[in-house]
């Protein structure tokens, strides 16, 4: 047990300086969420989007829940980048040459991941909270939300992972990151409730957990925690079927790229 | 003469899909001796090495290092041996010392073991000076350098090298070979592959020519030169076209044993060269082929090549045919 906290300290330790490392990189990946989505997309339609529909007090505050849940998307998706290229050059087999439990690489970086992401959503709510949004349910509240969020990461590293260890070339990865993240941005109710969209698409965004997370997260922050109950208990049975499945299918393509 | 044996190798295949990357190879690595994986690209020498080092699981047959399995006991396996990935396994951002530490964890080395051993290497390899710059500011030899140290942080029983001078220019690669050959009077046993056959000719005591996922022959370079028996007699023709018509009219001829095409000519091995040479002359004006150079000297490690795969080793590389 002393030698697996080694390990995954060790491990998360080099993460950690690879992001320092990349100063440009890091500023981006915290910045651009709450850059492009809270803020410019958010008060852009800030008068575009209708309240009635939205049924928030201003558009930033329905969309606060949407950014959130986008934002633990993207890391998710992409937290199997930094093990393709170590896939690629050789670095996987050093590591995995060495006498280490075999899960130590993929848990340091599902920790690494979860705390980059839990720390971003933080920052996101205190620039929502600058735009005068004040979540409903408090510091319990807050906490929810990052539990959801990790919930959700989970899954979506997992995932991310699974590609890593699948695909032949970093090209392919990248393309089909592409290929999933916007769809499911669109096909969710971050944007626009499930309400106004029209009836094919609110169909189809109703299986994607995306959508349950956002609808827990959303009333977490706008109205409290008697109308947010139900769905985070519905949220946390979906996100472990979820989790589920994608553990079993990153399991499933660690061993075959393993051996 | 009885040599312990380190590593055993028994009918090991590896199939990928319907194709046999490594078919039936069964061999001895001795302690103490430095043994070369030779063959071209593809040849199955990676694989090989990767099921030694645990990290490929064989379709059948088995592998054994220092006694231990290297599925069953793959734990145990990892625990004696170093591992020197090809090029480039190093992580940009990592300072060298930074690489070293993170391996000296994961080999659950103390803080205190780690930091004299760390020292240590860095002063073998000679990079005390750049240990805490990232590893993007290094030159190929630096970093090859480091690739090494990291391999030898566990303290090894057996270092495993892929590859080790790959790509380096000829400074860096006569200072790998010293290394290898310090490493290998410090009693380590060294594992390598390489489709340099001068490097295989420097530095292996033994060395196993691989060829399509079968080992085509085994032996010290000295003996598999010997072997090979008399003399290689080398033709440069300028007309390329009739190299073959040559060949043919060679052939059979009394104190020749066989003759081989290549881009250029003809490498004719013989009994002798004095007895071959006037026969060889006298075919090749016969057909009126003008020879532009002759030569003929004892048998080399590339005739060995020849000799026991058909072709050279380069050849495979230059067309870029992947088998």
């Amino acid at each position: 047990m002393k030698e697996y906290w080694q390990e995954i300290r060790a491990l998360m330790m080099r993460w950690v300086r690879r992001l320092s490392r990349e100063k440009f990189s890091m500023l981006f990946t915290l910045v651009q969420p709450m850059l492009f989505w809270l803020i410019f997309f958010g008060n852009l339609f800030q008068r575009a989007a209708d309240t009635q529909v939205t049924q928030a007090p201003n558009y930033i505050s329905f969309l606060a829940a949407g950014v959130v849940v986008m934002t633990v998307l993207n890391n998710g998706l992409a937290g199997g980048v930094d093990l393709l290229f170590d896939k690629e050059n050789g670095f996987l087999e050093r590591l995995m040459s060495t006498p280490i439990h075999r899960s130590s690489v993929i848990l340091s970086r599902f920790i690494f991941v979860m705390t980059i992401t839990s720390m971003q959503v933080l920052v996101i709510l205190g620039v929502a909270f600058l735009f005068g949004v004040q979540p409903a349910t408090g510091l319990l509240g807050i906490a929810t939300i990052l539990l959801i969020g990790m919930m959700f990461g989970v899954g979506l590293t997992a995932i991310s992972m699974a590609m890593a260890f699948s695909v032949k070339s970093h090209g392919d990865f990248f393309s089909v990151l592409g290929f999933l993240s916007l769809p499911m941005i669109f096909l969710s109710s971050a944007l626009v409730p499930l309400t106004a969209m029209p009836g094919w698409m609110s169909f189809l965004a109703r299986f994607n957990p995306m959508t349950w997370a956002i609808d827990a997260v959303r009333p977490l922050i706008l109205s409290g925690w008697s109308e947010a109950l139900p769905h985070v208990g519905m949220v946390v049975v979906v996100l472990l079927v979820f989790d589920a499945l994608c553990l079993y299918g990153g399991t499933k393509a660690f061993r075959r790229a393993m051996g | 003469m009885d040599r312990t044996i380190a590593i055993s190798v028994s009918h090991l295949c590896k199939t990928y899909d319907s194709h046999k990357a490594v078919d039936d190879l069964s061999f001895h690595v001795y302690a103490g001796e430095v043994f070369g994986l030779l063959g071209p690209n593809g040849a199955g020498k990676s694989t090989t090495l990767r099921t030694l080092i645990t990290l490929l699981h064989p379709t059948s047959g088995t592998a054994t290092v220092l006694g231990h399995d290297t599925v069953r006991e793959a734990d145990m396996v990892r625990t004696m041996i170093g591992y020197v990935p090809q090029e480039r396994a190093i992580d940009r951002f990592l300072t060298g010392r930074e690489h070293l530490e993170l391996l000296g964890a994961l080999y659950h080395l103390t803080k205190m073991e780690a930091t004299k051993r760390i020292a240590e290497l860095l002063k073998l390899v000679e990079l005390e000076a750049h240990a805490d710059r990232p590893a993007k500011t290094y030159s190929g030899g630096m970093k090859r350098k480091l690739d090494l140290a990291c391999g030898l942080l566990p303290d090894p029983k057996i270092l495993f090298l892929d590859e080790p001078t790959l790509g380096l220019d000829v400074q860096s690669r006569l200072r790998i070979w010293e290394y290898v050959r310090m490493l290998k009077a410090r009693g380590m046993t060294v594992v390598m592959t390489t489709n340099y056959l001068d490097e295989a000719d420097q530095l292996c005591d033994r060395l196993a020519i691989i060829d399509g996922g079968k080992i085509k022959t085994l032996g010290a370079p000295a003996e598999l030169k010997i072997a090979l028996g008399g003399d290689i007699v080398s033709l440069t023709i300028k007309e390329t076209a009739r190299i073959i018509a040559l060949a043919a009219a060679v052939r059979g001829q009394p104190a020749i044993r066989t003759v081989n095409a290549t881009a250029t000519g003809l490498d004719i091995r013989v009994e002798s060269a004095e007895k071959a040479i006037p026969a060889i002359l006298d075919a090749a004006n016969r057909l009126d082929c003008r020879l532009e150079f002759i030569d003929y000297h004892r048998p080399r490690l590339d005739d060995v090549f020849i000799a026991h795969t058909g072709r050279r080793i380069q050849d495979e590389v230059s067309n870029g045919n992947v088998e």
